[in-house]
């Protein structure tokens, strides 16, 4: 678990914004505004944060579904934002997505069976009939019965459909595969099943996932470290148990404050941290740091610098400059 | 115990009682039994969460209390909803039209779909004002501000020109419930209302709602999927499954002595938040009931690791197994044999 896969460093993706008769940018939305970190080989690491905090972005801009804007993303030492043409083309199996609605990222005109092979016909060099027994193969790895190839997409449930999906992503034998709120959209039962899928998947054959959620209990299930983004900023990046037990970054607590516990008795008596308003706009973030409008311990500094990153033992670093 | 309201402050006659409700949808492969037999009851102050999946007929059940579906596909086979002396199920579609909105509120989960894009906010929140307590313009307009206020929203009197869009999703959800709280209902039905919202935001609406019960004391009945928000706010709970009510109690007995697998099973999936990390989830094997047959076994069976011979060959009613707690399963966990 020490090897290396991926090394994102000062990532940035920023979206332009046109406007007026002669479309001129009149600005730009920093969606992903400089984010670093790592993950091992065979890890998970979650992504975490409120909507609109660049989390998917980032997801996107690492596999680079989006041209970065600076930075570099080293997948296993091979810089992917610099790649070009072919070499990225052959880059890419290694790397896949699983997508949050399982409905809108399978083609309804394909059977299931043409929808798992597609990668396999695009990059692979097996032949038709090797094809047919690995699809089935791969439906058989994720749990669902070989002779539902010929089927199409809408004869499946939720959770069977994001099992194709999860079957496609694995087609190419990826390393690393992102999961974008890959359980967002199931129902509470079905989304145990996911999960356990994934983590069995992991252990058979080696993954390593970047895990992109706003379900923070799930994440404390499936991830082994956690990264907590805000307005396109990592604001904490800890190991699990440090991030879940001691949070030392005020929107860590809040973000945790927030999450309701199935348990009556603690929700009586629970002392939350209510954040007020809402997240600032990315087009126009608060300086310094973009917590601080909505921080109860913000001071003048918070305004005029942007907190460095700082290690606060165990691995646990944290951007802010009032935490200790 | 903060937000909490203290028992004597509910009232011991129900405002809204549902007797037996079934509805269903007519399709074209046949017709779908979304609800079947479904009996509560709601009384003055209190608040009831309605727990289940997508598909257990949780807000099928609602919207057929106000005829808010399409008819036909749907249909109300049976059944009666009493309300301020009334029986819903067959007033005129007038006199119903008055209670909507008016007597009773709803709030849905998606504020994006169920505000009107082309009117500003103010109109909306004084479209029920004017129509059902038949107030001025003026007049609506200084209640509608006082709404604004009463749910969190900052400047208000400005805000009433701003259209859906320039609201975020949390300030659109305080504009349905101000929308809903207009005309002062006595019953509020929330349809997942904090579903498509992020949980800090969650956490304002919660707050939010505690405190409009306090002050306005209206009974409200809370549609959602999520275990952990029905533990903070709700007095009682009924937990949906295969469009008929599996289990029912107040909610810290439920959670402390959950009866029915799939309350209990519920329970298990959820991974904790407090407590030591389990190696593997508990999960749920299989699907759903597609429900296209009428009932006439347990519809948790297959999915049930208790299924016993006689939960296939008949469809268990609800039995008394505590003060207020109602279970249908014939499964009994303290001898783990038939109840």
């Amino acid at each position: 678990m020490t090897e290396t896969l991926l090394k994102v460093e000062n990532l940035t993706k920023h979206f332009p914004i046109y406007s007026g008769i002669f479309r001129r940018q009149s600005g730009t939305v920093k969606a992903v505004d400089g984010i670093s970190f790592e993950i091992q080989r065979g890890e998970t690491l979650g992504l975490v944060g409120e909507s609109g905090c660049g989390k998917s972005t980032a997801g996107r801009t690492i596999l680079r579904l989006y041209d970065a804007t600076a930075g570099r993303i080293l997948f296993d030492g091979q810089d992917i934002a610099a790649l070009s043409g072919d070499e990225l083309r052959n880059a890419r199996p290694r790397m896949q997505m699983i997508f949050q609605d399982p409905q809108a990222c399978l083609n309804p005109r394909m059977t299931v069976g043409s929808i798992i092979a597609e990668p396999l016909t695009e990059h692979g060099n097996l032949r038709a009939a090797d094809r047919q027994t690995k699809v089935r193969e791969l439906l058989d790895a994720v749990g669902l019965n070989p002779n539902f190839a010929n089927r199409y997409p809408h004869e499946f449930s939720g959770g069977q459909r994001q099992r194709i999906g999860i079957a496609r992503a694995l087609a190419l034998e990826p390393d690393f595969i992102v999961c974008d709120e890959p359980i967002a959209a199931l129902d509470v039962s079905i989304q145990a099943q996911v999960v356990n899928l994934l983590e069995d998947l992991q252990e058979k054959l080696g993954l390593t996932y970047l895990f992109i959620s706003h379900d923070l209990s799930m994440v404390r299930h499936i991830c082994d470290r956690v990264a907590v983004m805000y307005l396109g900023r990592v604001m904490e990046l800890a190991p699990r148990e440090l991030l879940y037990n001691t949070p030392k970054h005020p929107y860590t607590q809040a973000l945790l404050s927030a999450v309701p516990i199935p348990k009556p008795e603690i929700e009586a008596s629970r002392q939350r941290i209510i954040l007020t308003g809402d997240v600032p706009s990315p087009a126009n973030p608060p300086s310094g740091c973009v917590f601080r409008t909505r921080c109860s311990k913000a001071t003048e500094i918070c305004a005029s610098a942007v907190p460095e990153p700082r290690d606060l033992g165990g691995g646990q670093i944290t951007a802010c400059h009032h935490a200790e | 115990m903060w937000g909490r309201m203290s028992l004597d402050s509910i009232g011991s006659d129900p405002v809204l009682a549902v007797e037996d409700l079934r509805t269903v949808f007519h399709t074209g492969e046949g017709t779908v039994h979304a609800v079947n037999g479904v009996s509560f009851s709601v009384r003055e102050g209190e608040l009831l969460g309605v727990v289940g999946e997508s598909g257990s007929g949780k807000s099928v059940t609602m919207m057929s209390l106000m005829k808010l579906l399409p008819m036909p596909p749907g249909e109300i086979v049976s059944g009666s909803v009493r309300f301020d002396g009334r029986d819903l199920t067959k007033i005129p579609d007038k006199e119903l039209r008055d209670i909507r909105g008016g007597q009773i509120g709803f709030v849905f989960q998606d504020p994006m779909t169920s505000l009107n894009p082309v009117f500003n906010v103010g109109f909306q929140i004084m479209e029920p004002l004017r129509i059902h307590l038949g107030l001025s313009k003026r007049e609506a307009r200084d209640r509608a501000v006082e709404l604004l206020e009463l749910v969190g929203i900052p400047d208000a009197r400005k805000r009433l020109s701003d259209y859906p869009h320039q609201f975020s999703g949390g300030m659109r959800q305080r504009v349905m419930i101000a929308i809903a709280l207009a005309c002062d209902p006595k019953v509020l039905i929330a349809d997942e209302p904090t579903t498509a919202l992020d949980v800090t935001i969650q956490a304002q609406i919660l707050e939010l709602i505690k405190k409009l019960r306090q002050e306005l004391g209206m009974a409200i009945i809370w549609i959602t999927h999520d275990l952990g928000v029905v533990a903070g706010i709700a007095d009682r709970v009924l937990v949906m499954y295969g469009g008929q009510i599996v289990e029912h109690a107040p909610v810290s007995e439920l959670y402390a002595n959950p009866q029915h697998p799939y309350t209990r099973a519920l329970l298990e999936t959820l991974p904790s938040m407090d407590e030591d990390r389990t190696e593997r989830l508990a999960s749920i094997s299989g699907q759903p009931p597609s429900l296209t047959k009428p009932l006439t076994s347990c519809p948790f069976a297959p999915r049930c690791a208790h299924a016993m011979a006689g939960c296939l060959v008949e469809n268990p009613a609800l039995v008394s197994v505590g003060e207020n707690h109602d279970v249908a399963c014939l499964w009994d966990p303290a001898t783990g044999g038939v109840r």
